[in-house]
């Protein structure tokens, strides 16, 4: 027995040692391979070597603007994003990461790189620290919890630029850039709309938390339906967490129970909520993300977060030197929510119409979505 | 509070107790098995996921909520056997190498979702059944007898439990190697034989669990059971190790969240104390068991590994 | 002689079986990377490089380990009464929100040299308060620990959701519209202190590892520890002893609860941003903690003192993971499958080390003895070595540890 766990642990060894002998010889060519574009990208810390991995794919796109660009302050860009869902939750994390991935479709981004599911907040203040330390010109701590932990990081790193959201506070810091949602002007269009819906006149809301972003998107909502027909009723449940589908799912149910033919919902648990609705034949509103494809006969519209808005403008500014200072708002003005409706669900013309006009009186100021 | 006494939301409300109830209770019933012939296995919600996961995707491939389902009970038999081979043969310290498999559980199956499906897809879910008859009686029916298939599965397991436990040779077993694996192994019952079968249908229960909430919210999402595992095992501990008690508990939880959620709903719970109310079944199953139980004790050999003659 | 060589031989074996063990757990981790078209070498080198390779990583490694070995510690205590604390992510919050409470009540008021131990001691006390209800419901109503633990998991989440966005959040968030549920920065007198010149590192790696020795010398060389290793090994005999069993059981629990506290607060007042945020879980907060603690307490064999090098190294095994992630980007999801394999082969062969332990110990008894023979006299080494559990300092009743001694 224990000569068997040895040959066995001794074969392990043999292995590591093999496979790791075996390998190093390709580690040393991608290696020498950033050290030669590491000249042109005037970069010192772009020699680390953790982050050499990715940047094997974005080499190539990197050759040809190695050629043509002569001044070396137009050297490609390197993104970090740390975020706390997984990137592909059709909410807050993919709202970023979606926005990262237009933006590098547009300007030449020499790396992005990703650490989704970062939901412990130490955790994510050490990623913060390591792309920095690891010399990416932009990082993007994409958690309003992350905010703390940034205000201590940014200062021990002036020459890299940071990211906040969602979030309206820089800090008074030169090098950290802050950016919220209007959330509460899409709400309140959709929250119109809804209430023009409503056949019963009764609308569900499914929230986690009453906090942030979503209490925003909530309060929005309800002020838009109610703005439209104080006689509607609109029921608010805030289930206590983010990632409890089947409660969310419960949830729903209650609203449905409780009279309501329109719901909507924030946070990336409503996915469970969306499904009840369209089980029961329940009108949908979402939000951070087009959420059409979950239910495509019952989603009216969905509020989509283009947070490239802000990160082009951000990039300007890193390029011409200024590294923070600003914070941002994407609102219905400046393109930066959008309200995208689902093609596969009719609206009526006269509705149609009045989501236009609210949307035009709340970019004219005639309407304030909530104080 | 009137509009709480209105036939929908009094249905609704039962009605969303038993479905909240209905994964809790089969993961439940089958850690019900193993902690009976002495094994902790605190795994569950890792299992869960998989079966979950596994669930969910055989549905998306294949459209069928069978083969689904069937999916989440054969990766909770491989799953169930390789926590036996863990703890019962490698005889590893229980309550935490089910921490390891839970971990490993909300890892893996959060990456397999990832590679394989990417953004959420809905699925088709449990066709849902009227029981002909009882379906109709007013407030009752709506209540008791109009549920997608797998609730009435899931209750039907509960006496199935009962009998296999207290009436067959197999659960005689169970239950003389959960008080005394010494004076079983002395009669020539195989403790290790009797507690890998345990574990195992444990783990196909937990598996069956997973499948059947994926495939009844028709979504998966990263850590979808949000710890339902771990309550199960809590339930098991609250049902001082009964199928019926049980099924008593997940009922109560289910009924306590339901309950509250519809207070919140309508308004009765003010929302600024959302969070407070979502404290009730928390608190509420651990007074039920101050006021109820005093009376029962957990199997005499319950975490303790067994080696024959050392 | 060959009987010392072979106690030599078999004792080698078994501290090497969980290092072996962590390797086959991260060859299978590398053979993922494959699949995943990441390089494994690239990964492991990362990941060594994340948690070891550096003073920077190094330090993050240490401060990662603190709530570890903080609440291990607190696990060895509550084991050795028999009792399964898996509250501690509970106790975690509970520790962190007196103590930001405290020093939010306390302000500017004080100065650090008060300040740091009143913050602590409040962190002690919210932990052991979330400690002492399981334990008093288990000793005075029978609500097994389980299920009062993983339920009051629940209530201290919510609790923190609603302190944090209600009563206690930063009321610039108000101001501002953005509502992030956080307090204000807390008093800078509250920050613990840095040591070393650095600008992360802080007193709470230091405070733990006092706290495991603390943990030490209170189980083994005081009545108090003796009791509760009594009650844990032997209720029945020790309530016939006149051993108050059901006043221990709490004190354990409260004890436990207490250790998970200190680390709550430590995690707050020596966090980057100093503040209490919530994401709306525990996990945001202690990291989970309260569940690895465990895993580090078992890796330690469920010793105080053993539980410090073991939670330095798993401490190493998350920041290097979180290192790898980043270095050769792969789904987190992958890191925290990976450390679940570490923690089932850690455990699987965790028998087995025993087992070769306890060769060792017999081989060496055994060689002794024969030494001991020659000199005639062996009455006194069998008394020695016969009876008088209680005294020896050595990792536990060889058994099980957790479970009460089955197999003596």
């Amino acid at each position: 027995m224990i000569w068997l766990g040895v040959a066995a642990a001794a074969v392990l060894v043999i292995i590591i040692v093999a496979v790791s002998g075996g390998d190093d010889e390709t580690t040393d060519t991608t290696a020498a391979a950033t050290t030669t574009a590491a000249p042109t990208t005037e970069a010192p810390e772009t020699t680390e070597a953790p982050s050499d991995t990715t940047e094997a794919p974005s080499d190539t796109t990197e050759a040809p603007a190695e050629t043509t660009t002569t001044a070396a302050a137009a050297a490609p860009i390197r993104i970090a994003i740390v975020a706390p869902s997984a990137s592909n939750d059709l909410a807050f994390t993919q709202s970023i990461v979606d926005g990262v991935n237009a933006i590098a479709a547009e300007r030449e981004i020499a790396e992005i790189a990703i650490t989704d599911g970062t939901f412990v907040v130490d955790d994510a203040a050490a990623a913060i620290r390591d792309y920095a330390a690891n010399g990416f010109d932009l990082v993007v701590a994409h958690g309003s919890q992350y905010g703390g932990s940034l205000q201590e990081i940014a200062p021990d790193f002036p020459e890299t630029s940071f990211a906040w959201g969602t979030a309206a506070d820089t800090f008074g810091l030169p090098n950290v850039f802050a950016y919220e949602a209007a959330s509460d002007e899409g709400g309140f269009v959709m929250g119109v709309i809804g209430a023009a819906l409503t056949e019963s006149g009764t609308i569900g809301i499914v929230g986690p938390i009453e906090v942030g972003d979503a209490k925003l998107y909530v309060d929005g909502f309800k002020a838009g339906a109610e703005a439209n027909d104080s006689g509607v009723t609109v029921n608010i449940n805030y289930t206590g967490s983010f990632s409890d589908v089947a409660l969310a799912s419960e949830a729903a149910q209650a609203h449905a129970a409780a009279g309501a033919d329109v719901m909507s919902g924030t946070a990336q648990m409503v996915v469970g909520a969306i499904s009840v609705a369209a089980d029961q034949n329940i009108l949908w509103f979402g939000t951070q993300a087009n959420q059409a494809t979950l239910a495509p006969e019952i989603v009216v519209a969905s509020q989509v977060y283009k947070w490239e808005v802000v990160l082009s403008d951000i990039l300007d500014k890193v390029a011409g030197g200024t590294l923070g200072g600003s914070s941002y708002v994407i609102d219905l003005e400046n393109g930066g929510l959008v309200l995208e409706f689902n093609e596969d669900f009719t609206l009526s013309d006269d509705v149609k119409a009045l989501a236009d006009q609210t949307v035009a009186d709340i970019i004219s100021g005639a309407i304030v979505p909530t104080e | 509070m009137s509009d709480f006494f209105t036939e929908a939301v009094l249905i609704a409300t039962v009605a969303g107790a038993i479905r909240l109830a209905v994964p809790l209770l089969l993961a439940a019933l089958g850690e019900t098995f193993g902690q009976r012939s002495g094994v902790l296995n605190l795994g569950v919600d890792g299992i869960m996921l998989l079966g979950a996961f596994s669930g969910y995707y055989t549905v998306l491939k294949t459209g069928n909520v069978w083969y689904g389902l069937l999916a989440g009970i054969g990766i909770g038999v491989i799953l169930g056997l390789a926590s036996s081979l863990i703890s019962v043969t490698l005889l590893a310290e229980q309550g935490i190498s089910g921490i390891g498999v839970y971990l490993f559980g909300l890892g893996m199956s959060d990456l397999l979702f990832q590679r394989l499906v990417g953004t959420p897809v809905p699925i088709s879910k449990f066709p849902k059944i009227d029981i002909p008859g009882l379906s109709d009686i007013p407030w009752l029916g709506g209540m008791f007898f109009s549920h997608s298939v797998v609730v009435y599965l899931a209750f039907l397991a509960v006496p199935a439990a009962m009998f296999v436990i207290n009436r067959t040779t197999f659960g005689m077993n169970i239950r003389a190697v959960g008080e005394n694996p010494e004076a079983a192994d002395s009669l020539g019952v195989s403790v290790s034989r009797v507690r890998w079968a345990t574990v195992t249908i444990g783990g196909t229960f937990a598996g069956a669990a997973g499948a059947a909430l994926a495939i009844d919210l028709g979504i998966f999402q990263q850590n979808l059971t949000n710890a339902q595992g771990f309550i199960a095992i809590a339930l098991v501990y609250f049902g001082a190790w009964r199928p019926l008690g049980v099924m008593a508990g997940a009922l109560l939880y289910g009924f306590v969240n339901s309950l509250v959620l519809q207070f919140k709903t309508l308004g009765i719970i003010p929302q600024s104390w959302s969070d407070i109310a979502a404290m009730a079944p928390a608190i509420i199953t651990i007074l039920a068991l101050v006021i109820v139980a005093r009376r029962f004790r957990a199997p005499s050999a319950l975490t303790k590994p067994f080696t024959r003659g050392t | 002689m060959a009987t010392v060589g072979n106690a030599r031989r078999s004792s080698y074996l078994a501290y090497s079986v969980p290092v072996l063990s962590v390797l086959a757990a991260l060859l299978l981790g590398a053979i993922m990377l494959v699949l995943l078209d990441a390089s494994p070498v690239e990964g492991v080198r990362a990941m060594f490089d994340g948690a070891f390779g550096s003073g920077d990583a190094l330090i993050s490694t240490a401060l990662k380990a603190t709530p570890l070995l903080l609440v291990g510690v607190g696990i060895t205590i509550a084991f050795r009464a028999n009792v399964i604390n898996i509250g501690g992510e509970g106790q975690m919050v509970a520790g962190g929100l007196l103590s930001t409470a405290l020093a939010l009540a306390l302000g500017d008021a004080l100065p650090a040299i008060l300040m740091v131990p009143l913050v602590l001691l409040a962190g002690i006390v919210g932990g052991a308060i979330w400690g002492a209800i399981p334990g008093a419901l288990k000793a005075y109503y029978g609500v097994n620990e389980i299920l009062s633990t993983i339920m009051l998991n629940i209530v201290a989440v919510q609790l923190m959701n609603y302190l944090l966005r209600g009563p206690m959040i930063d009321p610039g968030e108000i101001e501002r519209g953005t509502r992030i549920p956080q307090t204000q920065r807390l008093p800078e007198a509250a920050d613990l202190p840095l040591i070393l010149g650095n600008d992360r590192l802080h007193i709470g790696p230091l405070i733990a590892v006092l706290a495991a020795i603390f943990a030490y010398i209170l189980l083994w060389r005081t009545p108090l520890g003796y009791r509760v290793r009594a009650v844990g090994q032997n209720p029945d005999a020790s309530r016939y002893a006149g051993i108050p069993v059901k006043r221990t059981v709490v004190l354990a629990l409260t004890m436990s609860g207490a250790m998970a506290g200190l680390a709550g607060a430590i995690l707050v007042f020596g966090s980057e941003s100093h503040r209490m945020v919530t994401d709306g879980s525990t996990a945001g907060f202690t990291g989970s903690a309260g569940f690895n603690g465990i895993v580090a307490a078992l890796f330690g064999g469920l010793h105080p003192v053993w539980t410090i090098p073991a939670s330095f190294l798993f401490g190493g095994l998350l920041v290097g993971g979180n290192a790898l992630q980043r270095a050769v980007q792969v789904p987190s999801a992958l890191i925290l499958a990976l450390n679940g394999l570490v923690v089932i082969f850690v455990v699987s062969t965790d028998r087995y080390k025993r087992l070769l332990r306890d060769r060792a110990s017999a081989a060496e008894t055994a060689a002794r003895l024969a030494e001991l023979e020659e000199a005639n006299s062996v009455s006194v080494a069998a008394g020695a070595n016969g009876s008088d559990p209680p005294d020896r300092a050595e990792p536990p009743p060889e058994g099980t540890g957790a479970a009460e001694g089955r197999d003596e």
